[in-house]
């Protein structure tokens, strides 16, 4: 204690030095949220390996069916949609299932309580999840190319394709994730709450079974949703122009996507705004 | 209001439904003091002070802490307060080193955090994760945490509820310390005890008020009735006066030589502490 020394004898004179700048405490709340998230087994086996093991179970259960259409194989299918469901997994599930359990345990509380800038809480969660998602995708683009024929976008009107759905559905998701924080009473509620619609989603919107399978009314459920659009937007992205014909739309429908996803960023801001809290209410 | 004044309430009020949790609340802190909110659960004293650190909105009343309206006062002022919380025991996955020194990174002039983990005894902790520490541990660190941006007024709240009698010895040692550096501390507590061992003035609340003020030997009042007891051939008498000089004397007076079975008691804090909240129960 040399430096400091002076300010222990008079507290007051602690109020004359600067706050630490916004851009410092969201890092320092980033560098926090990812150390925890990829030391905490339950986040790295149920939310960032969980879509690599199923890739690797429907690849091997369906991968080997035969194309749909000349160029086309199942395989592929499943990269894009568990792609999205992959975004889906470290924005949503990770954010609601996350912050539920932040707020039950008195964590978003004690933050609250410090000069923290509230907005660095979610400069923090942006760049955790930033990093998160791009680390998913990136595993399963590699076990793509390596063992379902995916085929990395080929021309860079692709790549702008990818790059919009993923950062435009993780978005949507996020914001999504943090609204629906709110819901679980506790902490332990928290997962089960919050996996059950992210599966249901999962299994009508072509992550688990390709979105020709799924019964039209269910199709249509699904288009209400972002997970849907984010699936066909990577495979716009992924498979050939030829693909385009097992949609239900028979094209891509980019526009269409775009607005859906915005929509949902919008939706998923006011209720952020409206909802969140940084006390638990049942407590 | 005065730079001498840490903490102004009054008419405060705070309803939950039905129930009114405080009920007009009147309160002057100095800065310096040691504080303590005392009474039973239910109380309304975790809401007042909830008030106080700006986590909770109050209905009606007016409540200034160092200067600025809780309700309102932004970053700066929250540099210059420290919250020690109650919280449950499953924190993140961080060690107790990377969780004080977390927590430093938000204010302007923090302790150092191996100095500050020093104090509250965690030196051989420090690198260990917080789901693995016990209570006791836990506690300290949610102590470090509130102390840790230096704050001129720390707020503690049920500090040593599930201690241990010796770890509660410790921690009063620990907060004496912090007012010895001059911090001003207000805590709430159910323990008659911890509030006569470290507050310089109380307030008992029972039912959202405050049914006494004052130094915890004032409490019940300064003079407290003593009882003047002593054997009659008819039993025992018994009267509760302000004046136990007078009475032994008048009764010396009369008695011939000793008075039989003679006691003058005053009622301890304790029994004056059970009669305030009883009172309003």
């Amino acid at each position: 204690m040399t430096a400091s020394a002076p300010a222990r004898q008079l507290p007051a004179a602690a109020s004359s030095a600067p706050l630490p700048s916004l851009l410092t405490t969201g890092l320092a709340r980033g560098r926090v949220e990812l150390r925890t998230f990829f030391r905490e087994r339950e986040t790295v086996v149920f939310i960032f390996a969980l879509p690599a093991v199923l890739l690797v179970l429907l690849g091997s259960i369906f991968g080997g069916q035969s194309a749909l259409t000349p160029g086309v194989t199942v395989g592929q299918l499943f990269v894009a949609g568990m792609i999205a469901g992959g975004i889906m997994s470290t924005s949503f599930q990770y954010l609601g299932i996350g912050i539920a359990v932040e707020r039950d345990t008195g964590m978003l509380k004690r933050l609250y309580g410090t000069p923290m800038p509230h907005t660095a809480y979610f400069v923090g969660k942006i760049v955790q999840v930033f990093v998160c998602m791009i680390a998913e995708i990136t595993l399963l683009m590699i076990m793509g190319v390596a063992f379902y024929h995916l085929q990395l976008p080929s021309s860079a009107g692709r790549w702008w394709t990818f790059a919009w759905v993923c950062v435009l559905g993780c978005a949507a998701c996020s914001l999504l994730g943090i609204a629906v924080s709110s819901l679980p009473r506790s902490a332990r509620s928290a997962s089960p709450m919050i996996t059950l619609p992210f599966l249901v989603l999962e299994f009508i919107s072509g992550v688990f079974i390709p979105f020709t399978s799924v019964p039209p009314w269910l199709q249509r459920v699904a288009a209400v949703f972002p997970l849907k659009w984010m699936a066909q937007g990577l495979r716009s992205a992924f498979l050939p122009p030829g693909a385009a014909v097992l949609e239900p739309a028979h094209s891509w429908e980019h526009g269409k996507m775009a607005l859906v996803l915005a929509a949902w960023v919008a939706a998923g801001l006011v209720l952020c705004v409206r909802t969140f809290r940084w006390q638990s209410r049942h407590r | 209001m005065g730079t001498d004044t840490a903490v102004r309430v009054s008419g405060l009020r705070k309803r939950y439904g039905d129930t009114t949790a405080v009920d007009g609340v009147d309160l002057e802190i100095s800065r310096g003091e040691v504080f303590a909110l005392l009474g039973p659960n239910g109380a309304g004293k975790t809401t007042t002070v909830e008030i106080l650190e700006g986590f909770r909105p109050r209905d009606e009343g007016i409540a200034e802490v160092l200067g600025e309206d809780p309700g309102r006062a932004g970053r700066s002022w929250r540099a210059r307060i420290g919250i020690v919380l109650q919280l449950a025991s499953t924190g993140p996955e961080l060690t107790v080193r990377e969780m004080i020194a977390h927590f430093a990174s938000f204010y302007p002039r923090p302790r150092d955090p191996d100095e500050l983990i020093e104090l509250v005894g965690l030196t051989e902790k420090a690198g260990a994760r917080l789901r693995t520490l016990s209570g006791g541990q836990a506690r300290r660190v949610d102590v470090a945490l509130g102390i840790v941006g230096r704050p001129e007024l720390l707020f503690l709240d049920e500090p040593t509820t599930g201690f241990d009698p010796q770890a509660r010895r410790q921690f009063w040692d620990l907060v004496r310390q912090l007012a010895a550096d001059g911090a001003t501390i207000v805590l709430t507590t159910h323990y008659l005890e911890e509030a006569e061992a470290l507050a310089g003035r109380l307030a008992v609340l029972a039912g959202g008020q405050v049914v006494a003020l004052g130094e915890p030997a004032e409490i019940g009042g300064a003079d407290r009735p003593a009882r003047v007891s002593w054997d009659t051939p008819d039993g025992r008498r018994s009267v509760q006066t302000a004046t136990p000089t007078a009475t032994v004397a008048e009764l010396a007076r009369q008695a011939d030589g000793e008075i039989p079975g003679l006691t003058v008691t005053r009622p301890t804090l304790e029994d004056a502490y059970l009669e305030l909240i009883g009172d309003s129960r």
